[in-house]
């Protein structure tokens, strides 16, 4: 486990262009630009970037910092301070990385943005988050209101009440935090490579219909849903990215490959196909992820590749209506989805991807999206006809990754599904 | 014959069933699990197998009409003075690995006495195993551990007292030499044991003599062997052969009751719930995650808070009347709402009733999260011979699903091991 991971061209490509956007936050005082906080559902990173804001994600830098194994020591330190355990962890962990220095990975003190971008999606511990930052740098917030799908769908109003937050209040605001004149054209020119961009990336997850998938649409999928869900959307470096993406999952459905693991052999005896919903472990990610590959697990489709948006459901950013799409695609994020809208969703993957079951990785810090995930997996079973399992980790706690635990559900879960495969049993059992 | 084996490696101890291809158990064994599973799935194993021999005794036996109604008489004879061989045997490696133990500086030039002690101490020993092994003498315990230990401190002792020797000297050396003898496999010549114990017995007439003969000759074949349990992945097989133990115990439940739906199993650091289809196939399941309290550990913590022993402490609370109500299923915190309540004056047996059901309330959780209690139900693991754990989860099943026939067997313990087994004969015969 030790040994280096092998990565893909495309896996490269996109630790560079992270360690540019880490290069870009730690120099802003060098550069005179800005920095944005702010959030992976809904982010609005096409519009930061018409005001030439670096975007700067919390969440994704606590993932940055479970998966170097820093994460424990940060979350100890903000419970320190009076946090409790069952705190949301990446809050935690970026309290406690406050408090210990703010080191980014590039080694170099996280300047203090300047404007926090709320734009909230469905999960209220965003709101009580940015409370904290906004205690700790001072500086202004912009929130944007993204109203819940209780009903499971949008409406009218809902658009345009987002589309008149935007003009009169995160567009304004930004160009005083920037001192850049918001120009619409430019957003419809980042919005096009969005869309662009957004194309390819849905290719690649509709290929894990394949039999072998050429993709993890879970281990594999975080990888692949890099550049589009973080501080890359709109920009040409995602477009060219998504297009190399396409190519090798291309070259692998010509050699009847399935994904590359870490170990660097191709995944092709795939013996169960898993629709997975929830996030993954981060601080033990390819431990976790050999528990999957090792028993010939191969996950097909996931929701946790939805959170920063349903692509494949046919939403796309559209350069002709640019803030009506930038509304439209707050309001339809995975984490803005009603109960009955999700079970829809993943029942509809297991049918269409063809998968032997659901399996839930239910996160124990995560109140906002663990509650109702029994029920979620009683329903899709009952809707397929197909086994769920339901296992628990958390984000980035290294306390509450139990191996031995986890392992032994996901190993009687293939069992079970074998046994159930080939008919349940024998005659002689017969009683 | 055509032997196919199931080895469950549990945190406390490893059972084996062994069963012929006709899916008929043919023997059982156990064993503590120490901290060594090799040893633990070959000493279950072999138990498992000189049980299969009793049974093959047995069925050989059937035939010898001069024998009729006397054949349990007979067995149990043979089967004592087989394990008084087996004691003598490792009575014999556990004297020879302590004399090669003497040895550091706080030994020196007392090494003779030292061996003497030892000598006289196992002589003692010796000569007091026949009367734990006379007929009708129950034993405290079936390990090896446990026998020789007791015996070893106040024969030793005496010993020690009447040489004028530190007791702590030849202790020392027990304790080391102890754990090795108990850590090495088994020796074999399973076949020459018995032999030895027909000798031995008062029953080696002409009459068993062949019978038992013609069934040591009977060649076990290990045809198939399926590791279940946590100590699974420790197991020398190849990953065919290992199964989860969650399917296992899922499959043994319904070997033993073919009607069971749904299963709980409370073990020694686990709960589970288990739904299981006709052909005892498991369609889901629900464990305790992260913490192992509610399970049979929690039992043995608050036994030795208690200072009692664990099978007192169901008894215990059978007496009790009036239950105390126990919030935590956190074993630390259990203890210490336990101490505050006796302070306050309330009975030992209310306390552990109360304890009790808080066990049950937690497995009942556990349950409902893997999709409730269908009929027929089956009861499985350690914590099913607690009979105040019993009582309460009857109460509960009956308030919460209503009349639901429970099934608890008393081998329960063996029924990983049984799916295992019974794995093992659909590999190959299917």
């Amino acid at each position: 486990m030790s040994a280096e991971a092998v990565k893909e061209a495309s896996m490269e490509m996109q630790k560079k262009m992270i360690a540019k956007n880490y290069d870009a936050i730690t120099s802003k005082h060098e550069t005179g630009r800005k920095v944005a906080s702010t959030f992976v559902p809904g982010n609005l990173n096409e519009l930061l970037m018409c005001f030439d804001i670096v975007n700067n994600l919390p969440e994704i830098n606590a993932i940055q910092a479970g998966m170097r194994k820093a994460s424990g020591g940060y979350i100890m330190e903000a419970e320190k301070t009076g946090h409790s355990e069952d705190v949301c962890t990446y809050v935690k962990c970026d309290i406690g990385q406050m408090s210990k220095g703010n080191i980014a990975p590039n080694g170099k003190p996280y300047p203090n943005p300047d404007v926090l971008m709320l734009s909230y999606t469905g999960c209220y511990t965003f709101m009580k988050w940015f409370e904290l930052l906004r205690e700790q740098y001072k500086c202004p917030t912009l929130m944007l209101h993204v109203p819940y799908e209780g009903d499971g769908h949008s409406t009218k109003n809902m658009r345009d009440y987002l589309v008149k937050q935007l003009k009169e209040v995160v567009i304004p605001g930004l160009e005083q935090v920037s001192g850049v004149k918001f120009d619409i054209d430019r957003l419809r020119q980042y919005l096009r490579n969005s869309a662009k961009a957004e194309d390819d990336l849905v290719w690649c997850l509709e290929q894990g219909k394949k039999k072998p998938s050429p993709i993890d649409a879970y281990f594999g999928g975080v990888y692949y849903i890099g550049p589009i869900f973080t501080a890359f959307r709109g920009t040409e470096d995602a477009v060219g990215y998504y297009e190399m993406l396409r190519k090798e999952v291309q070259g692998r459905i010509e050699n009847h490959q399935g994904p590359l693991t870490p170990e660097g052999t191709y995944f092709n005896d795939q013996k169960y196909r898993l629709v997975v919903e929830g996030p993954p472990n981060w601080t033990n990610f390819r431990e976790f992820w050999k528990m999957f590959y090792d028993e010939g697990a191969v996950v097909v489709a996931s929701s946790y590749t939805k959170v920063g948006g349903l692509y494949d459901q046919g939403f796309r950013h559209d350069p002709d209506n640019p803030l009506e799409s930038l509304a439209d695609y707050c309001l339809g994020c995975y984490t803005n989805l009603n109960l009955p809208t999700r079970v829809d969703l993943l029942a509809k993957y297991v049918e269409e991807y063809e998968a032997d079951g659901l399996l839930i990785n239910s996160i124990k810090s995560c109140n906002s999206f663990s509650a109702g995930q029994l029920m979620i997996m009683k329903e899709v079973e009952r809707r397929t006809g197909k086994p769920g399992a339901f296992i628990e980790t958390d984000l980035v706690d290294p306390r509450y990754f139990s191996a031995a635990n986890v392992k032994n559900r996901l190993e009687s879960y293939f069992q079970m599904i074998e046994q159930k495969r080939r008919g349940g049993g024998s005659k002689t059992v017969a009683a | 014959m055509r032997c196919f084996i199931g080895i469950d490696l549990g945190s406390t101890t490893t059972k084996a069933v062994v069963m012929d291809e006709n899916l008929q158990v043919m023997g059982r064994g156990i064993t503590n699990s120490r901290s060594n599973y090799d040893t633990a799935a070959k000493v279950s194993k072999q138990e498992a197998l000189i049980d299969t021999r009793l049974t093959l005794f047995r069925r050989g036996l059937g035939s010898v009409p001069e024998v009729t109604g006397k054949i349990d008489d007979i067995l149990f004879d043979l089967e004592r003075n087989f394990r008084h061989v087996q004691f003598l045997e490792q009575l014999e490696d556990l004297e020879q690995t302590c004399i090669t133990n003497i040895k550091g500086p706080r030994f020196a030039g007392r090494e003779k006495a030292v061996i003497e002690a030892l000598e006289a101490t196992f002589k003692r020993l010796r000569d007091h195993s026949a009367s734990q092994f006379a007929p009708g003498v129950k034993r405290k315990s079936d390990f090896f551990r446990d026998l020789a230990g007791s015996d070893f401190m106040h024969l030793g002792e005496a010993v020690c007292k009447e040489m004028g020797l530190g007791f702590d000297l030849i202790l020392n050396v027990y304790d080391k030499s102890i754990i090795e003898v108990e850590n090495r496999p088994p020796s074999g010549d399973m076949e020459g044991k018995f032999i030895r114990a027909l000798e031995k017995g008062s029953m080696a007439n002409n009459l068993i003599l062949k019978p038992v003969q013609d069934a040591l000759a009977i060649p076990l074949e290990e045809t198939y062997v399926v590791g279940t349990g946590y100590g699974r992945v420790r197991l020398p097989f190849p990953k065919e052969h290992i199964r989860s133990e969650i399917l296992c115990h899922g499959l043994g439940a319904h070997m033993m009751y073919p009607d069971t739906r749904t299963v709980l199993d409370i073990g020694g650091q686990d709960t589970k719930g288990i739904q299981v289809d006709p052909v005892g196939i498991v369609e889901n399941f629900q464990m305790n995650d992260r913490c192992a309290a509610g399970c049979g550990r929690y039992l043995g913590y608050i036994a030795d808070e208690m200072n009692m022993g664990l099978h007192e402490l169901g008894p215990l609370a059978m007496k009790s009347n009036k239950q105390v109500r126990i919030n935590s299923t956190c074993t630390v915190f259990a203890g210490a709402e336990l101490r505050d309540r006796l302070a306050l004056g309330e009975k030992r047996e209310d306390i552990l009733a109360g304890l009790h059901r808080a066990i049950i309330l937690r497995a009942m959780s556990i349950l409902s999260r893997a999709g409730g209690v269908k009929d027929q139900f089956t009861f499985t693991g350690g914590v099913a011979k607690n009979e105040a754990a019993v009582r309460e989860l009857r109460k509960l099943i009956k308030e919460n699903y209503g009349d639901v026939t429970i099934n608890i067997d008393p081998d329960s313990i063996y029924t990983g091991a049984l799916g295992g087994a019974t794995f093992a004969v659909r590999a190959v015969v299917n």
